[in-house]
């Protein structure tokens, strides 16, 4: 490892000559990758993949351990700050055009697919010749009816219930993160620490309900991930957001574990700008999905 | 200082030797030519597919393959050539050139550098491990078109994650890329003043990062869909085959532009150095490049004119796709302008230049040509569209990054390079890729369709012409990394400025470019001196 | 100059191979114009938009040629440094392309309505792509037809054969059923698939059709009367290890040839269900509405 451990300076942008961390990333992402492969074909069992995700975390530990060491010391100035800031947001970006591809399956599975298999318009001969007993409608597990229950029924899970709910904690955690922000800029550390560490409780506590309802929606709703296109884009898209939102309560909670070791001052906090970044990234996407997925 | 001081006697110009110094290297110049070096490596590997194409195709009759290994031979022969060879070249060029081009001293993210090149030897691993695994390796074509693709054997997932990582080091490269252009130009490098090579590359990356996750949500499903049971491209579930084409082809018609912009970028460099002439036209160049940029968003539908769209989709994309002509149209006639009444010479980056101009005109012809809807239902799925894209990506891309590396390797090792060699290759390349690739049109206006390890007798005589061209292309390709060895060993001196009529940053540096460039910002003076575009 | 020979051989060769058809087999160089009178107008699309091209590709590789040879610093071309902006120039090839390309979109617009004018068919024909042959079902009367790749063409096609597909006629663009159709009659295709996407191309009638397992598509086509024949073509899309060895043949009959043949194929095959009334009563409801 040839990291400079240079005295804190920053007149230059700074520059690290070398780095473990990348290869050892590219290391971790190919076991995992091939662990994955390997045990959807089942030549063997997870091992490779839980290894591949072992490295996978040491990579995250190591390289945020030497940055935030680096920042301590205060050899990033104000333009490397701003790259990270710039990085950050067209990463954030990228994200959201993952998600489109998601939601542009919703949106072409309901007002296309799902009415031309019912023979909507010019598609008529659908209707006539393949699937003359499916009626276009939505929510749908498509004609024919896929999904776990003999009957081919299910049910949907209403947006005014937990879900409903859930849009309220991540809305309030959107409030409590900003106070904190606030609370970070005006020097007041004791209500960035409470108001940080409510956000986070909030993330966890969105996730946990979620997955009640995933497990309500398996065990009791007949709606899973093979029930047809409706369970196919609402795990798809809830899936990805719940993951989204549990990597954001991590990091919610690590930026608290710094904040509690004295990191951040009020002009530099580009760790904790990023976390929040991310934390709204990820509540506009829970938007979309509380109107596009459970509500219309 | 002390920090720079420290570093100057025991960083500066110090590097790391053996494996490790690769491996780590967070160097911009280390890493443009990890990237290039690799590039051309799958370069190689997928000119020997499609050698293993062109020598099935030699004659009617199925000579040495089955048709399944013919088909992964012509999936893996597309993703090796795209997304090995010809978009990590150009982000090796990116990486040795914008920051010498912009005044800066290295990418703004140099550790993010290092990860997005390393990602992409495991991604080609998981991909070509492909053909060691029970199945074979993918076959369903570089489009992955379910239901297809979901026939495919133990390879299939091994495919997604190759796609997942690749993705992944694209938009890494792309932010790196965005970020070193926003935030790190030296003072006074307006955005105006940039050379169009750093302008199209700009553009490029916003591509790449508006698309490549567009992929990575598509091949998701497709995975899921064969694992986990969803029903995305299923009729039956309540989903749709085509779908999956609407998202891929989002992604992949930006994609083709990917593939070409910096090109842009790389003949606008070139031509006004050999023509010893301003660029005619930047402003409206730069605006071009956006306004293909931006359409390339909304045209994607024309690879699909025979899915069964309703006739308003037809039109749209049909309409839309033809108003792409206009913006490159007027490339071509900046290009043809900045070569009029310049005094030109034809040193082989000119050559590759030109025979850009000219090649890459007449592949954007037949792809307007495709772009006809009630014609592209004669056109579609034939070798017309082989041709079509095989001319706007070899003699399009792939000479480009010729013309780059013949342009700046005396830049980058100090050396000139062995110009007689490099004008055979240049003459061998030309004329071959024409015998391989001019045929192709009338094999698919004949009704030759592509992806076919075998047909008619009728196609026999263009068939074979296209292959010796194919074989002899091939062959002459081996001249190319022979001059880049023997240029890093040695040969005569370059100067700085290397080329007379070389206008930018980059010739303000000696040459070779020392490890470490631009720690301090360039002078007003090398800016202005440089910025006569 | 070498650039400039080539780009005229370049030239020469185009033009020699698309300009003049008949000088060579039609099915050597250029696009059929085929059997129908779409067909025919696609043809012509065609080669309006290669005259367009041809014409630019004068003008602009002329343009280039002309400063490759008038301006090289070897005959001691001075550059002209200030030549950076010429404001009517730009504009004229700014909007020069755009009224060639009106001119391109007002005929391929009018072509591409007419294609997707499905009504008033007469004879209605579900074509099913399987791996790897074609189903074909009459659906007024319930003839069916399964075609697959004539035995000779599959022989000669297997790897290590030893035949010579030089030998076998219409190598591997012939099946074992074709398609019968007549001549002059409105038929209207109705395309599907079973396992993947398959696509159902035939030159002379300008069809190019995938067949989406799922989804049923539409295409018609209207034989010119004198047109009768065999008439081939192949799959076009991608699907599997036997996509190059699907073919599709089209036996073309006049109107009362073909009636015959229906006739005696309902004799031998004796369909359970000719034509299910309900079935056609919304194919002409749907002719309506695709109209
Ligand atoms: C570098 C890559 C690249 C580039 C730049 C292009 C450029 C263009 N392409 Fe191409 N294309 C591909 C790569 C590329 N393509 C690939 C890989 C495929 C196949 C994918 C697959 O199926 O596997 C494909 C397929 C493809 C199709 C689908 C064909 C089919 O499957 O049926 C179509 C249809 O519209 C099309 C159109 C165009 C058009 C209109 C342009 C335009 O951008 C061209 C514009 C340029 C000019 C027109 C020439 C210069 C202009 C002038 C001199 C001005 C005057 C001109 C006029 C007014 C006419 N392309
Ligand atoms: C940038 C992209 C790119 C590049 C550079 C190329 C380069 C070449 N391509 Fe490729 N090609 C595609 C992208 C590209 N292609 C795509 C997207 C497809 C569609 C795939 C699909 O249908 O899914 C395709 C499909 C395709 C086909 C159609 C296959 C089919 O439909 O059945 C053919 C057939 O001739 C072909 C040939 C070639 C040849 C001869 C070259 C040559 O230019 C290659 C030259 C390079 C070399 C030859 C390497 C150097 C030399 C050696 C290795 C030494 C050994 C030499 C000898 C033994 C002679 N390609
Ligand atoms: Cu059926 Cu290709
Ligand atoms: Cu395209």
């Amino acid at each position: 490892m040839s990291q400079s451990h240079a005295p804190a300076d920053n007149s230059k942008y700074y520059l690290p000559h070398g780095t473990p961390w990348p290869i050892i990333g590219s290391v971790a992402l190919f076991t995992t990758m091939l662990g994955v492969a390997a045990w959807l074909n089942a030549w063997f069992g997870p091992g490779v993949f839980a290894l591949g995700l072992a490295l996978l975390a040491v990579m995250f530990i190591g390289w945020f351990r030497t940055v935030i060491g680096e920042n301590q010391q205060g050899v990033y100035n104000l333009d490397v700050d701003r790259s990270f800031r710039m990085g950050m947001i067209w990463f954030i970006f990228s994200e959201v055009m993952f998600f489109a591809a998601f939601f542009g399956a919703l949106f072409y599975a309901r007002t296309l697919s799902v009415p031309w298999i019912g023979g909507e318009g010019v598609k008529v001969f659908n209707k006539i010749f393949l699937w003359q007993n499916f009626d276009a409608g939505w929510p749908t597990n498509g004609p024919a009816h896929l999904g776990p229950r003999a009957d081919g029924s299910f049910e949907v899970i209403p947006a005014f219930g937990v879900p409903a709910l859930n849009t309220a904690i991540l809305l309030s955690s959107g409030v409590t993160i900003t106070i904190a922000h606030h609370a970070l800029k005006a020097g007041n550390r004791g209500i960035l620490k409470i108001f940080l560490a409510l956000t986070f409780l909030l993330g966890f506590l969105f996730v946990s309900l979620q997955a009640s309802e995933y497990g309500e929606a398996y065990m009791h709703k007949g709606l899973q991930l093979g029930t047809g296109i409706y369970g196919s884009t609402f795990f798809m898209l809830t899936g990805f957001h719940g993951l989204h939102v549990t990597i954001g309560a991590i990091m919610l909670t690590i930026i608290w574990l710094r904040t509690m070791n004295g990191h951040f001052t009020p002009t530099r906090h580009f760790g904790f700008e990023a976390v929040a970044w991310y934390w709204h990234f990820v509540d506009v996407v829970w938007l979309g999905l509380f109107i596009f997925v459970y509500w219309i | 200082m002390a920090y720079t001081e420290h570093a100057a006697h025991d960083h500066h110009d110090h590097k790391p030797s053996g494996m490790w110094r690769w491996l780590s290297t967070t160097n911009h110049k280390d890493i443009g030519t990890l990237y290039l070096i690799f590039s051309c490596v799958m370069f190689f590997v997928g000119g020997a597919m499609a050698m293993v194409i062109r020598l099935e195709l030699f004659k009617p009759g199925m000579q040495f393959l089955d048709p399944a290994f013919y088909n992964s031979m012509t999936t893996v022969h597309a993703l090796a050539m795209i997304f090995g060879a010809v978009m990590p070249a150009w982000v090796g060029l990116a990486n040795w050139m914008i920051p010498m081009q912009v005044g800066a001293p290295d990418m703004a993210l140099p550790r993010m550098n290092n990860f997005s090149f390393w990602l992409l030897p495991f991604a080609f691993t998981l991909l070509l491990l492909g053909f060691f695994v029970p199945g074979g390796a993918p076959a369903g074509g570089w489009t992955l078109y379910p239901p297809l693709v979901l026939q495919g054997g133990d390879s299939f997932p091994l495919a997604i994650f190759a796609i997942h990582l690749m993705g992944a080091s694209s938009i890494m490269g792309a932010i790196n890329v965005i970020v070193t252009i926003m935030n790190m130009r030296a003072p006074g490098m307006t955005l105006l003043r940039m050379p169009l090579f750093v302008w199209t590359w700009l553009i490029t990356a916003y591509l790449l990062i508006a698309v490549m996750p567009v992929l990575a949500g598509a091949v998701t499903m497709l995975l899921t869909d064969h694992f986990f049971g969803t029903s995305f491209f299923s009729a039956s579930g309540g989903g749709d085959p085509v779908m999956f084409q609407h998202v891929f082809w989002f992604f992949g018609h930006p994609e083709v532009y990917i593939l070409i912009l910096p090109a842009f970028g790389i003949v606008s460099e070139v031509i006004p150095t050999f023509s010893r002439k301003p660029l005619f036209g930047y402003e409206a160049m730069v605006y071009a490049t956006a306004s293909i940029a931006f359409l390339s968003f909304i045209v994607w539908a024309h690879h699909m004119f025979t899915v069964g769209m309703p006739l308003a989709g037809e039109l749209f994309f049909m309409l839309s796709t033809m108003l792409i002509a206009i913006p490159t149209g007027v490339k071509v006639f900046y290009w043809s302008a900045t070569m009029w009444r310049g005094s030109l010479s034809f040193e082989p980056p000119m050559l590759f230049a030109l025979a850009f101009l000219f090649l890459f005109t007449i592949g954007g012809f037949s792809g307007l040509m495709l772009a006809i809807a009630p014609a592209d239902f004669q056109y579609q799925d034939t070798y017309f569209v082989v041709a079509h894209f095989h001319y706007v990506l070899v003699p399009g891309s792939i000479f480009t990054i010729f013309a780059a590396v013949y342009y700046w390797m005396p830049k980058w090792t100090g050396h000139m390079y062995n110009m007689t060699l490099a004008k055979w290759h240049f003459w061998l390349s030309t004329i071959f890729v024409n015998v391989l690739f001019f045929p192709q049109h009338f094999l698919g206006l004949a009704g030759m369709p592509r992806r076919i390890p075998d047909y008619a007798t009728q196609f026999a005589d263009w068939n074979m012409v296209s292959s010796i061209g194919g074989f002899g292309f091939g062959v002459s390709q081996l001249l190319f990394p022979y001059i880049i060895y023997k240029c890093i060993r040695g040969g005569e001196k370059a100067t700085a400025q290397v080329w007379e009529g070389a206008h930018g940053l980059e010739w303000e540096l000696p040459s070779p470019a020392p490890y470490h460039t631009w720690e301090e910002a360039p002078t007003p003076a090398q800016i202005a001196h440089g910025a006569e575009h | 100059m070498n650039m400039k020979k080539l780009a005229t051989a370049i030239a020469a060769t185009i033009t020699l191979a698309l300009a003049s058809p008949t000088a060579f087999a039609a099915w050597t160089l250029n696009m059929t114009p085929g059997i129908t009178a779409i067909s025919q107008r696609i043809y012509g699309l065609h080669m309006l938009m290669y005259w367009w091209c041809v014409a630019i590709a004068v003008f602009v590789f002329g343009w280039m040629i002309y400063s490759l040879v008038a301006f090289r610093k070897s005959q001691g071309a001075v550059p002209d440094t200030k030549l950076v902006h010429n404001t009517r120039a730009e504009i004229i090839w700014t909007v020069l392309p755009v009224l060639i390309l009106i001119g391109m979109a007002v005929p391929a617009t009018r072509t591409l309505i007419e294609t997707d004018d499905a009504s008033k068919t007469e004879l209605t024909i579900r074509v099913t792509g399987y791996q790897w042959k074609w189903g074909y079902q009459y659906v007024e009367s319930g003839v069916e037809v399964l075609s697959t790749l004539d035995r000779d063409s599959n022989a000669a096609r297997q790897l290590g054969s030893g035949i010579d597909p030089g030998t076998v006629p219409n190598y591997l663009l012939s099946v074992d059923h074709p398609l019968v159709v007549p001549a002059g009659v409105k038929v209207r295709l109705l395309l599907t698939a079973q396992d993947v996407i398959h696509a159902w191309w035939v030159p002379a009638l300008a069809i190019k059709k995938d067949a989406i397992p799922g989804f049923v598509n539409t295409a018609w086509f209207k034989i010119d009367t004198d047109k009768t024949g065999l008439y081939r073509g192949q799959c076009a899309e991608l699907c599997g290890r036997d996509h190059g060895f699907m073919p599709i043949v089209v036996d073309v009959r006049s109107k009362a040839d073909f009636e015959a043949w229906l006739k005696t194929q309902q004799a031998i095959q004796r369909p359970a269900e000719p034509a299910t009334p309900a079935a056609m009563a919304g194919v002409d409801a749907a002719a309506a509405k695709t109209g």
